[in-house]
């Protein structure tokens, strides 16, 4: 092989070298360029978890064709806050009680953010069904709905994204 | 030690404060490490070749076009395993490799390393198996009837349990009468299966990462398959992304290690989540029938009951759950006469062992389908039937075990009665059809919507039962202020590892409390399971830091010069109880020392049960009320849970905003089991082995959940706490059923409740 492409990912142009040309954005993501925040459970769109955004919509990763994606705008949970650092759903989500096992959670940081940007005051019906496309087997969702509309609160109120 | 030790907690992140998770910024981070996140320099990937067929021969096995592939280094079969050829729970009698027949579809038969998934794909397809299909035994009764040949050596019959208790010739006034049916629910944890194994050099020995309930009832089984001792299996837990019962078991393990010790190289096996449906093991599918006797005022005289639960072709843990099942026939109310029959039996249909409730949950979806019949018969309400039969402390069960816990039922189901009902109307109250049965798709008129209510209170058993020490063992160190804990317990996403520092904190008055890794270079801690860890790991790490902190006063007593037990850790200081003006914190009094004690908690012992299933067979048990809201479009059979409110028997909440997490998350999944999880099995096979096709509860799907968490300490508890994994998700699933007859006036008996059994 030998071959390579590049993908602008988190604002930095990574080359893919010695790729198969089936392989999915999320197996690249993953396996290639060592961006392993992005979970996969479904391969198949149902679940979430590797949501990401693409030229600022979010997709499931594991749905995207890797080599199609070249210039193209990829932000991953690795790129939604400087590094270490944690974007305010980040925090709420720590702080309510919303992670349990965390498999799920990258990917619905992703789409918390996604909606807030989209609708930064949902009602607890527009929550629940924006975010219905990632699946969350631990929690319940109840916590996750409480970070969510404190999030949306606290934007509301002055607070910015990145605390 | 001294009354005056047990200390108040005063500062954040103590018993009984809502801490937040050790590992939740790593998390939301994207950070975290699960067993799928271990790349490695040089790692082949691994992956198995599966039987297509429910049961058949083998006739001819040949590998060896695989090997032409370029990229492949390794295939094994049953040949390659140099020691047991079968692993299992309880009994040995599952192959790590088929080798003659296969007895479920997915039923491993080979496996290959290669450098690239795709070409292990390649690789598995070229294998060649030339079956002689065999005629599958599919139905349960006929494994009991014995109306089909034996479909392994051990026979077709896991396990009969029968209950013979009190006077058998008590007849109620009022009898009723019902047959239950439940669906075969999937753990459906989102990280799916995945390991990474490291040979020693020269095959002496193994490493593995693995995500997994239980380090040690691995370590066991992995080390005979491989024949190696069992120091030289050296088991790290990687991150878990959920189980729920669906890790009990092994899957991959022993799979991974023999392809690394084959190869020479690390080898990581992935599984996706069709192979995640067929490669662990499901709760079990039943069939049950019961007849209750009462007086004609609604008093509880007599349960009679037979169960039939589909273990499907290997033993794992059925044989226990099969227990549960029988042993929890009659619910939280006291029965004095019993006459109940149980199997759980060998089919060709896919395995199934632990799901979260284990055994319990089939139990109460029939007691409490009972209890609503013997209201209507006597003309009482839901909660009034309950109300008068509710069991309390120091009652008999049905296998002549008294209940020594706390018994909060009456209380959990008043206090559930008292939660607010939905005060809004079909739709919400600014009509919004996103709240309507079937959501967005406009599908339900809401002037034909009815509204119904349910309930359903359970009781579990909390640890393992029959007679099995699962002890758990853990280790405290504390020196220069800082205390380390070490235990294998298996943090799955439950919070163990938050409780296990609270625990530190409080009882050792320091702030930094560091976590080893979670790995078996300690004794076991036994698995995650049986809302067991809060009071197996719990009381290990209590009793573990409570020797530690004796060590700690004996040190300051020698310093003062006065008799160690009249100090006490109070805040962050060791103080003298006798003399107050004198304290040193424990941070200055740990400086350059180092107090280090490695505990066993040991539950009290249990027994068998014997052949009329009397015995003190299990440890504890918490208890649970749920009450359901629905709202059932009768013409398309569908349903919107409105409303869940609860109260939880949990002795003390170590960490309140845990405990609500595992209410909610257990609601969660006994609401998928109730109207839409279920494993679609037909001729043996999964017909519905996708995430598209298996549908888990949503966001919009769960309702606004109330719970009321009940807190009665247990004095039989090393921390007054209970486990509340495993109640949550037990009772829910009979009250949403009720709440749907209620809608519809039917006689639901199967769950989940699909719309034709609704509108058909």
């Amino acid at each position: 092989m030998g071959e390579f492409y590049s993908l602008t990912v988190n604002g930095r142009v990574r080359e893919v070298q010695d790729a198969q040309m089936g392989e999915s954005l999320l197996f690249v993501l993953r396996e290639r360029l060592g961006l392993l925040g992005t979970k996969g459970a479904c391969e198949q769109g149902e679940c979430g978890s590797c949501s990401v955004m693409l030229d600022g919509e979010l997709v499931c990763a594991c749905l995207v064709l890797a080599v199609a994606q070249s210039g193209r705008d990829i932000v991953t949970i690795e790129g939604i806050s400087p590094a270490g650092t944690a974007t305010d759903v980040q925090q709420a989500f720590v702080d309510a009680g919303a992670v349990q096992c965390g498999f799920c959670t990258p990917g619905l940081v992703m789409a918390a953010h996604a909606l807030l940007e989209r609708t930064p005051t949902p009602s607890e019906t527009e929550i629940r069904e924006e975010l219905s496309g990632n699946i969350c087997r631990c929690t319940g969702y109840g916590r996750l709905l409480q970070a969510v509309s404190e999030v949306a609160v606290r934007r509301s109120q002055g607070g910015t994204r990145n605390g | 030690m001294a009354e005056s030790s047990v200390i108040s907690a005063t500062r954040e992140g103590r018993i009984g404060d809502s801490v937040i998770r050790p590992d939740g910024m790593e998390k939301v981070l994207g950070e975290f490490r699960f067993s799928s996140d271990l790349p490695m320099e040089g790692a082949l990937w691994g992956a198995t070749l599966r039987s297509v067929h429910p049961h058949a021969r083998i006739v001819r096995l040949d590998v060896s076009p695989a090997w032409k592939i370029p990229g492949v280094v390794s295939v094994i079969t049953a040949d390659d395993v140099p020691g047991r050829k079968t692993y299992g729970l309880i009994r040995s009698d599952q192959p790590v490799f088929a080798s003659d027949v296969v007895r479920y579809v997915g039923e491993p038969i080979a496996a290959v390393a290669a450098d690239h998934p795709e070409t292990c794909r390649k690789a598995l397809a070229a294998i060649i198996v030339e079956y002689e299909v065999l005629p599958p035994l599919v139905d349960a009764e006929r494994a009991i009837d014995g109306s089909h040949a034996p479909i392994h050596p051990d026979g077709n019959i896991f396990r009969h349990q029968r209950i013979v208790h009190g006077d058998q010739s008590v007849v109620g006034d009022v009898v009723v009468e019902g047959t239950y049916e439940m669906g075969m629910q999937d753990q459906a944890f989102l990280g799916l299966e995945a390991a990474l194994a490291i040979p020693d050099p020269g095959g002496a020995g193994v490493e593995l990462y693995v995500a997994t309930q239980a380090m040690h009832e691995d370590l066991h089984q992995i080390a005979q398959c491989l024949a190696l001792p069992e120091d030289k299996v050296r088991m790290i837990l990687a991150g878990v992304g959920g189980a729920f019962g669906g890790r009990e078991d092994l899957s991959l393990q022993v799979h991974t290690c023999l392809l690394a010790l084959r190869t020479g190289r690390p080898v990581r096996v992935h599984y996706g989540r069709e192979e995640s449906f067929v490669g662990h093991i499901h709760r079990h599918p039943a069939k049950m029938w019961m007849r209750h006797h009462a007086t004609r005022d609604g008093r509880l005289l007599r349960v009679e009951a037979r169960f039939v639960l589909d273990g499907g072709a290997y033993a794992s843990t059925s044989t226990a759950v099969l227990v549960n099942a029988v042993t929890h026939a009659q619910g939280p109310y006291r029965c004095d006469s019993a006459l109940v029959d149980g199997w759980t039996v060998r089919t060709n249909n896919p395995p199934c062992g632990a799901m979260r409730g284990f055994g319990v949950v089939q139990a109460c979806f029939a007691h409490e389908g009972q209890m609503d019949k013997l209201a209507a018969a006597c003309g009482l309400s839901p909660v009034e039937i309950r109300l008068r039969n509710v069991m309390r402390t120091g009652d008999r069960l049905i296998t002549g075990q008294v209940v020594e816990n706390v018994a909060p039922v009456e209380r959990l189901i008043r206090e559930t009665d008292a939660l607010p009902l939905p005060d809004e109307p079909i739709g919400g109250r600014d009509f919004d059809p996103m709240l309507l049965p079937g959501g967005a798709g406009l599908t339900a008129d809401p002037s034909h919507i009815r509204r119904g209510i349910g309930w359903g209170v359970a009781i579990k058993n909390m640890m393992y039962s029959e007679g099995f020490d699962d002890y758990a063992t853990a280790r405290c160190t504390l020196a220069d202020g800082v205390a380390t804990l070490k235990f294998a317990t298996a943090e799955v996403g439950q919070g163990f590892v938050t409780i296990a520092q609270q625990i530190a904190r409080t009882l050792l008055g320091v702030d930094e409390v560091r976590l080893d890794r979670i790995d078996t270079s300690i004794g076991s801690a036994g698995s995650t399971s049986a809302s067991r860890q809060t009071w197996m790991s719990g009381g290990a790490v209590d009793l573990a830091c409570r020797r530690v902190r004796e060590r700690l006063f004996e040190h300051v007593g020698r310093l003062w010069g006065v008799d160690p037990i009249r100090l006490a850790v109070e805040d962050i200081s060791v103080v003298d109880t006798t003399d107050r003006s004198r304290s040193i914190t424990v941070a200055e009094a740990s400086q350059g020392q180092h107090f280090e004690e490695t505990a066993e908690y040991h539950h009290p012992p249990t027994e068998p049960l014997d052949e009329n299933g009397q015995g003190d067979c299990h440890t504890a048990f918490a208890f649970v009320a749920h009450r359901a809201v629905v709202d059932v479009d009768p013409e398309l059979g569908l349903v919107k849970v409105v409303q869940i409110a609860t109260a939880q028997d949990v002795g003390v909440a170590l960490n309140p905003l845990s405990v609500v997490g595992q209410i909610e998350g257990g609601i969660a999944q006994g609401l998928g089991l109730a109207i839409m999880e279920e494993l679609v099995i037909q001729d043996g096979r999964i017909r519905n082995a996708s995430f598209t096709d298996y549908l888990l509860p949503t966001f919009l799907d769960m309702p606004p959940v109330l719970s009321t968490i009940i807190e009665e300490p247990d004095p039989r508890a090393p921390l007054g706490a209970k486990g509340v994994g495993e109640p949550p998700c037990i009772s829910v699933t009979p009250a949403i059923a009720a709440a749907i007859r209620d809608a519809i006036g039917k006689d639901l008996t199967r769950v989940p409740v699909r719309p034709q059994d609704i509108c058909l």
